[in-house]
């Protein structure tokens, strides 16, 4: 069983209510006991081991723990675990398989659209949204699609860039691959 | 045989894209929190409610009485320990829980630990603790009022408010000037309390184990060498047990320096239960009790010769540290390096008064992508300059171009003692100009006024010392600022390269490569660059205040040069011939007489380890530690150009122009991201960033729904040049680069509103230059000060 606490302090079991949920995250059913204030970013970090998914404010205004949940960008840290039962998580580690790169991790990387990284995954996730409905963006619209995440240390610019270049390869543009070295 | 292509190996001047990404893209970054030891528990803060209180009692009895929950501590846990206070690193102390009363509000009161963060929440909620309420001050007129309530009442001698009173300069010479002077300019501003706010909050696990009497720290800390030290220090712990890794940084910008409560207590909690003990600041714990920036007033007055020329400069400034001085200071400079203002231009005279203060409020004054105050110094420089050249009826890049140091002036001294050695700033004026179209915008400007359109064009000039050392002058905790690289050369050829530096975003593991690549011909690829573990780096200040790049990175470029000076040997070994004989070019030695006999790098890496010449120590590994001769002086030109709405007083920016020259550059994409990166902070700075309180010392702006950062949304788009002067004594030419947007660029957003609204007689808007701010000034014709009026030091 995968569940948050692998260790209940005896005593707390009776009055913790716990909840038994199923997720698929990641095109994988996982199924945890939850208590039901437990936010889907502690469960997906914490309980799932996928740490990919930041948290930095706990307030829905960084955007650093953007998943998207049935397709649509959600800010976890403001879901409960168990409002996401039954329904389909996408997280950053879900993006690409392991030896391979999605578009916009590619883009990221080859229009340096991340400095610190901490900000990058929420970024992907919200920028896959934006172009699984609008596969070629303006620069406007792309800004406008990230404005619920907040990066710190790039200033935006070549984050748009690497959104616009990985719509440009999603499109079959003529992109220049990035070169992979790991 | 020809030497290595140097752009191919991902040499200097290579935008080689970053080794980091990796794993930043695939989410597999390993920040503190996402490290979990075997059997850790969770820490939570319980923080002060009010700013300043007596505290009566703390009952911790409900909190001990949940399940699950380990230990509870407070000042007095911590007292009988000797731990309720700690050194900060500029010479005072600071409560690490408090003892016998609150000092700002969210100061750290008690803490729990238990099985799970939830749990350890919970029960902090259940610590019952009785205050009573004290007068609260907020400001430096408040504190420096007769009869003012004494804040820091737990230090002996100390009878006021005052933390320091510090001066420099030539006093009397800058009188003369002011008394020959056709025109003097005044002007007052205050530099508002910001917070850098990395998306990352602080955090640490403590790991002590018994077994060993190892104590294992996983910090988010710029500078994990210097922790170590301050811990063996508060700890009392001996340093050879101590192993502070910072792993993964999500951005630090100076929030992670200081040594903050929260990391002392996770590692008593630990050695008292001996277990892991992982404490993740919350972010309301980060804007209301880490070290926020700024917060400094000041009285300044220019000299004015008629024709444009500056005779003189004083500047007399106030800072509120808030309730403990808990930035990091090097030790001889008590308001850091404001005396760097001006230092591009040629001012014969100049006098700088400081003192700082203590307040209700929280403690720092941090050097907020910043060089111990260089961001307050050059935005009140070109805030003055600014107001100068209007009060002469001069134009703006005119009046700057009459006063700066000119290219063949260096080296050259300023009036407070610095030595500026590179630069052409006139130079960057013109490209800047250029870019911007500064003819045409004045123009523009005229037309648009006659039909009520206000726009404004701001120009911010200004060179800044970066990189501390030399360690004559610098230091912190008595620790001289140097930095340092070791490298190994492994058998095959590849390499191992350790830094004392620790990269939060900056791409070290990229860039110290290619310096690698560009010494030793070795490819960057084949260069693993690791940071931020005491136990295997060399001990080094670490990453702030943009000096990575010329302290860490020049001790790179010197390990390489030390490596290359014993391959030489080995070469002459394998090709039999004398040292003198030999010839280098990048990745190769060469017999000067016959070019086609050579050795690669990688040849004499296999013999270091399998046929050296007799008597000499086998290996190639090395370590390099390096004190600056001088700051690296990189110079910027920022021009912005706005329109000003008058029905509403929201601003917009029509264009961001920069112009940097930071030297050499080692990887042009990294230094414009970093470039982009400080403009973005500066337009942040001009526009919302605010951390104020009310009269009661309530944090206002305690959360990222009242301290606003900039989005996507609202931030310009930035159009980049640059210029390269490479620096004379930087073994590679390069100078710092991360802050210089950052600093020099507030002022060149708040000029180009200024310029904007002065046809109403408006001389100055207080940061940040808000919509209401604004429209009150066009309304009323008056400046708005975002400040109570400040008593002069
Ligand atoms: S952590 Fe969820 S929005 Fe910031
Ligand atoms: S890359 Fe650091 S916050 Fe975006």
């Amino acid at each position: 069983m995968t569940s948050l606490f692998q260790e209940i302090t005896p005593g707390a079991a009776q009055e913790i209510p716990v909840r038994e949920i199923t997720v698929m995250v990641n095109g994988e059913r996982r199924s945890a006991v939850v208590e039901p204030r437990l936010a889907l970013a502690h469960l997906l970090r914490q309980g799932f081991k996928l740490t990919g998914t930041h948290t930095g404010c706990d307030t829905s205004n960084c955007g650093a723990c953007t998943v998207l949940v049935d397709g649509r960008p959600v800010k976890s840290c403001t879901m409960f675990a168990v409002q996401a039962d039954g329904h389909d998580v996408m997280t950053v580690e879900g993006l690409a398989g392991p030896s391979e790169l999605h578009a916009l991790q590619e883009g990221f990387k080859e229009e340096h659209g991340l400095q610190c990284g901490f900000c990058t995954p929420g970024m992907m996730m919200a920028s896959k949204a934006l172009l699984d409905e609008n596969p070629s963006p303006t620069e406007d619209e792309i800004r406008w699609a990230l404005s619920g995440n907040l990066c710190r240390c790039t200033g935006y610019q070549n984050i748009v860039k690497a959104v616009m270049w990985a719509a440009s390869k999603l499109d079959g543009g003529d992109t220049e691959p990035a070169e992979v070295d790991s | 045989m020809t030497a290595v292509d140097e752009v191919k190996i991902g040499g200097m001047g290579a935008s080689r894209r970053r080794v980091e990404d990796n794993r930043f893209i695939r989410g597999k970054g390993n920040y503190v929190d996402d490290i979990v030891l075997p059997g850790m528990l969770h820490m939570e803060i319980l923080r002060s409610p009010l700013a300043h209180a007596r505290i009566r009692s703390i009952d911790t009895s409900k909190a001990w009485a949940m399940p699950g929950v380990r230990l509870v501590l407070t000042g007095e846990t911590m007292a009988a320990r000797n731990l309720a206070w700690m050194p900060t690193l500029s010479y005072d102390t600071q409560a690490v829980l408090a003892t016998d009363k609150v000092r700002f509000q969210g100061q750290e009161v008690a803490c729990v630990i238990a099985d799970d963060p939830y749990i350890a929440k919970d029960a902090c909620e259940a610590i019952v603790v009785d205050y009573e309420p004290l007068p609260v001050i907020v400001n430096p007129t408040q504190s420096m009022a007769e009869g003012a309530p004494l804040i820091r009442d737990d230090k002996e001698n100390q009878s006021d408010n005052v933390i320091y009173d510090w001066e420099v300069g030539d006093k009397a010479g800058t009188d003369r000037a002011f008394a020959e002077a056709d025109l003097v300019s005044k002007i007052e501003l205050h530099y508002p309390r910001s917070h850098p706010s990395p998306i990352e909050c602080c955090g640490s696990i403590a790991d002590f184990n018994r077994a060993t009497s190892k104590l294992t720290v996983y910090l988010t800390t710029q500078a994990p060498h210097i922790i170590r030290a301050a811990v063996a220090l508060v700890a009392e712990l001996p340093e050879q047990m101590i192993r502070i890794i910072s792993p993964d940084i999500g951005g630090g910008f100076g929030n992670k320096v200081p040594v903050y409560p929260g990391y002392v207590a996770s590692i008593l909690a630990s050695i008292l239960l001996e277990r892991p003990v992982k404490w993740i600041e919350d972010r309301t714990g980060n804007l209301i009790s880490t070290g926020f920036a700024r917060d400094v007033y000041l009285q300044g007055e220019l000299a004015l010769r008629r024709d444009g020329r500056i005779l003189g400069v004083r500047m007399n400034t106030t800072a509120d540290h808030g309730a403990f001085f808990s930035d990091a200071q090097p030790s001889k400079f008590k308001i850091g390096l404001m005396h760097s203002a001006f230092s591009c231009y040629d001012i014969p005279n100049a006098h700088l008064v400081a003192r700082g203060v203590y307040t209700n409020k929280a403690p720092g004054g941090v050097a907020y992508r910043c060089s111990f105050r260089v961001t307050e110094a050059m935005f009140f420089q070109e805030r003055m300059v600014h107001a100068a050249a209007d009060d002469l009826g001069m134009d703006q890049a005119e009046f700057r171009r009459v006063n700066f140091v000119r290219d063949d002036d260096f080296p050259h001294r300023t009036s407070w003692g610095f030595l500026t050695d590179s630069g052409q700033y006139g130079k960057c004026l013109d490209v800047g100009l250029e870019a911007v179209g500064y003819q045409d915008f004045l123009k523009e400007k005229e037309e648009a006024a006659k039909r009520g359109r206000l726009l404004g064009i701001g120009i911010s000039t200004m060179t800044e010392p970066l990189g501390a050392g030399n360690s004559r002058e610098y230091d912190i905790l008595g620790i001289k600022m140097f930095d340092s690289a070791e490298l190994k050369i492994h058998m095959t050829g590849k390499a191992l390269l350790r830094t004392g530096a620790k990269s939060q975003g900056q791409g070290h593991e990229t860039t110290w490569a290619q310096i690698v690549a560009h010494e030793l011909g070795i490819p960057a690829e084949d260069v693993l660059v690791e940071e931020g573990d005491t136990d295997t780096a060399p001990f080094g200040m670490g990453t702030y205040a943009s000096r990575s790049t010329p302290v860490a990175g020049a001790a790179v470029a010197m390990v390489s040069r030390k490596i290359r000076a014993k391959a030489r040997k080995i070469a002459a070994h394998l090709l039999e011939i004398s040292e003198e004989d030999i010839e280098w070019e990048l990745g190769r030695f060469y017999v000067r007489s016959q070019p086609d006999r050579g050795v690669t790098i990688q040849e004499c890496a296999v013999a270091a380890y399998s046929n050296m010449p007799d008597g000499m120590e086998p290996g190639l590994e090395n370590v390099a530690y390096y004190d600056p001769p001088n700051l690296t002086w990189p110079f910027a030109c920022y021009i912005v150009t706005v329109e000003v709405d008058p029905q509403t007083g929201v601003w917009d920016v029509l264009r961001m122009v920069a112009v940097d020259d930071c030297g050499v550059r080692i990887n042009p994409m990294i230094v414009e991201g970093q470039i982009m990166g400080g403009l973005t902070e500066a337009y942040a700075m001009a526009n919302m960033q605010f951390i104020t309180f009310d009269d009661e010392g309530n944090c206002i702006g305690s959360n990222f729904t009242d301290y606003l950062l900039p989005t996507a949304w609202e931030t310009p788009g930035f159009e980049l040049h640059e210029v390269v002067t490479p620096c004379p004594h930087h073994p590679i030419g390069a100078k710092g680069i991360g802050e210089c947007a950052a600093v020099g660029g507030p002022a060149a957003f708040v000029n180009a509103v200024m310029d904007a609204v002065k046809g109403s007689g408006v001389r100055n808007i207080d940061m940040p230059v808000l919509p209401d701010r604004v429209y009150e000034a066009l309304q009323t014709g008056q400046d708005v000060s975002g400040a109570p009026p400040v008593r002069m030091a």
